[in-house]
């Protein structure tokens, strides 16, 4: 084909300049500048001229390459290991509620383990008439039921209790995942099983090594506990307890059982591990709360956050986040931009559910001056998110979980942002 | 919560003998019935439950056979554990202590071991036997966890170098933190302050910044890479282990 060579070289030149980083758009911003038009309309650029990859390309697609910075992290201080240790959402990027399987958090005890299908088995023992075994094959057999729900960490904002420590909402609040799960409701499996009447409690366990066993009364058990086996349309992610897991609504993320493999209906709890030197909140006196089960009303801003710094300069601009509730729906979330001086009640882009994730929006026009940026979420029970200096009132600075405070960014004129605590 | 009526009905429910009609709990277009038994899953044989359910409670339940004393246990724990916890159980790098910290509960830097924290002997040995060592779990046998625990109780200055630790005796050990722990309050401490309509204007005379997270300068920067002074100031606090 005539002029091919040409346009060959071009394609060639124009390849180096993306890989080198923004030429292309520099290009274009310089002539725009010099009040010129723009050459990425004026000239016919390569993707309107040549094919784009084909159907086959990809049989399970990863976000395009520009997106590469939109990944879970790891903070390597914060644990001895890498396997007993947490990673983070990157909920600054992140809007609407469903939170990709791809960069959801992890948070594992002994690793994320690989535990195929076939080799899957969920026991029920101890107080029920019928002590079972079932296959994978045999929870899909069930009636299934599906929810959206947030899964947070207990220790989600913990690294923040005694001052602002980390710069960015992924790494004070990104121990946070949201998805929409499908699997048998656990009170379907119990009467499967018969749980007798003296059973009070369940004791759950995972396949790994860690088992991450953990109480649960049976109140809740039976009430809207889940095992699940899909979630946002497909299976479990390894790394989030493939192939089945349990989900516990409004309750704090170390109870999700990953790799589930038993529930033993017990008279009493357990008072494993994770629910005594773990998951236990210590007090300002030395006393410790247990069976802190429930995530309270919590809010953070995702953007502008120190991670997403305002590049636009003054004018119109969107202020957003998210909001959830353990004990209910969130019916309101009030935004201040000056440190909580006046608040202005955000919009809600969905009616709150309960116990899921809520995304907020406050279209604001920004004039230029420094803001001190908070949320503050309300829930259906009527509850007020604290702020830090009322929760350190009642428990000090030692109870590592259940952070559930009202964050500040301190956003500078330039548009840069800083986790920041104010009086 | 929940309500306690609804919890009763389904509990009635559950406890129904495999000869009852279908259930008459409420239901939402979204939930499924709870009928009887779909007649799924097989029964589980005894060897089955007892390779799985292992976990012990604090009232003993779940202590199988066996014993160990502390000398034995030593030399368990110096094979097994000691290149993470330390020989004495103090702990070496990141790596959890199992041994002091007592009276620290209420200072500003709480020590949280199994001498100064745990509430019950039976975690130890619960966990111990199900999830230790990291990495090759699951090889203790029972005599060499009662050792072991023996020997955590010495490196806590709990029992003397003589001690025999067994089913037998288990449950007279009282862990000095037992009584440390109190039922979640937050209902009664705090949702009364917090549940209160809120303040929407003018409800401060003055903001000032207080603390800055730059200045600390521990967050990953984009390459992820461990910040260069992470823990020497001492506020960085590490939430999970």
């Amino acid at each position: 084909m005539t002029g091919q060579s040409g346009l060959t070289s071009r394609r060639g030149f124009m390849r180096a300049g993306l890989a080198a980083g923004v030429a292309l758009p520099a290009i274009a911003t310089m002539a725009r500048a010099q009040g010129g038009p723009d050459p990425l309309i004026t000239e016919v650029q390569d993707w309107a001229r040549y094919l784009g990859d084909g159907v086959d390309a990809s049989p399970y697609g990863m976000p395009i390459r520009f997106e590469s910075d939109v990944i879970r992290r790891n903070v390597s201080w914060l644990t001895a290991d890498t396997i007993s240790s947490i990673n983070f959402t990157p909920i600054h990027q992140l809007d609407g509620t469903i939170t990709p399987a791809g960069c959801a958090f992890e948070r594992h005890h002994s690793g994320a383990i690989e535990l195929a299908k076939p080799d899957y088995r969920l026991m029920i023992n101890g107080l029920v008439e019928r002590e079972l075994i079932f296959t994978y094959e045999d929870l899909e057999r069930f009636p299934r039921s599906q929810g959206v729900y947030f899964c947070e960490c207990a220790a989600n904002s913990g690294m923040e209790w005694a001052g602002a420590q980390l710069n960015g909402s992924q790494f004070t609040h990104g121990m946070i995942h949201n998805m929409e799960y499908v699997g048998v409701p656990l009170k379907t499996l119990l009467a499967e099983a018969g749980v007798k009447l003296e059973g009070k409690w369940i004791f759950v366990e995972g396949a790994d090594a860690s088992s991450n066993g953990r109480s649960i009364p049976i109140e809740k058990a039976v009430d809207d506990v889940m095992v699940a086996f899909k979630a946002n349309g497909e299976a479990l992610r390894k790394e989030h307890g493939y192939p089945a897991r349990l989900v516990v609504p409004g309750w704090e993320g170390n109870l999700w059982v990953k790799w589930l493999r038993r529930i033993e209906v017990t008279a009493g709890p357990v008072e494993s591990r994770e629910e005594t030197s773990k998951y236990t909140d210590t007090l300002a006196n030395g006393i410790s709360r247990k069976w802190t089960w429930v995530m309270d009303a919590k809010s953070v801003v995702t953007a502008p956050s120190p991670q997403v710094g305002i590049k636009h300069g003054p004018g119109p601009m969107v202020i957003t986040g998210l909001a959830w509730s353990g004990r209910g729906a969130i019916t309101r979330v009030d935004v201040s931009t000056d440190g909580g001086k006046n608040w202005s009640a955000a919009r809600l882009a969905q009616p709150g559910a309960p116990m899921a994730m809520t995304r907020f929006y406050l279209d604001h026009v920004w004039n230029g001056e420094e803001m001190l940026l908070q949320s503050r979420a309300v829930d259906d029970t009527g509850y007020v998110q604290p702020t830090k200096t009322a929760l350190r009132e009642i428990r000090g600075e030692n109870s590592i979980y259940h952070n559930n405070a009202i964050q500040t960014w301190w956003i500078k004129k330039d548009g840069s942002a800083e986790n920041v605590e104010v009086s | 919560m929940l309500k306690s009526r609804k919890a009763a009905a389904l509990l009635i429910v559950l406890a129904a003998s495999s000869a009852a009609a279908q259930t008459q709990v409420p239901q939402t277009d979204a939930e499924p019935a709870a009928v009887q038994s779909f007649g799924l899953g097989r029964p589980a044989l005894p060897e089955e439950v007892a390779a799985w359910d292992k976990d012990v409670s604090p009232d003993g339940t779940g202590l199988p056979e066996g014993f160990g004393d502390v000398a034995t246990g030593e030399e368990r724990y110096l094979e097994h554990c000691a290149a993470c916890h330390g020989d004495f159980a103090e702990g070496l790098d990141n790596w959890p202590a199992l041994s002091g910290g007592e009276g620290t509960l209420d200072r500003a830097d709480p020590e949280k071991t199994v001498g100064s924290y745990w509430p019950y002997l039976s975690t130890v040995w619960d966990y111990v036997h199900h999830s230790m060592p990291f990495g090759n779990a699951q090889i203790l046998t029972a005599d060499e966890t009662y050792a072991i625990t023996a020997y955590l109780l010495y490196s806590n200055a709990l029992v003397e170098d003589d001690f025999v630790l067994s089913k037998d005796n288990f449950t007279e050990i009282e862990m000095p933190n037992a009584a440390g722990f109190v039922e979640d309050d937050r209902a009664d401490v705090e949702y009364p302050i917090f549940t209160a309509e809120p303040c929407m204007e003018n409800c401060k005379e003055s903001v000032e910044i207080t603390m800055n997270a730059s200045v600390l300068d521990v967050t990953p920067g984009d390459d992820s890479a461990a910040p260069d002074a992470a823990t020497e100031d001492g506020t960085a606090v590490a939430p999970v282990n």
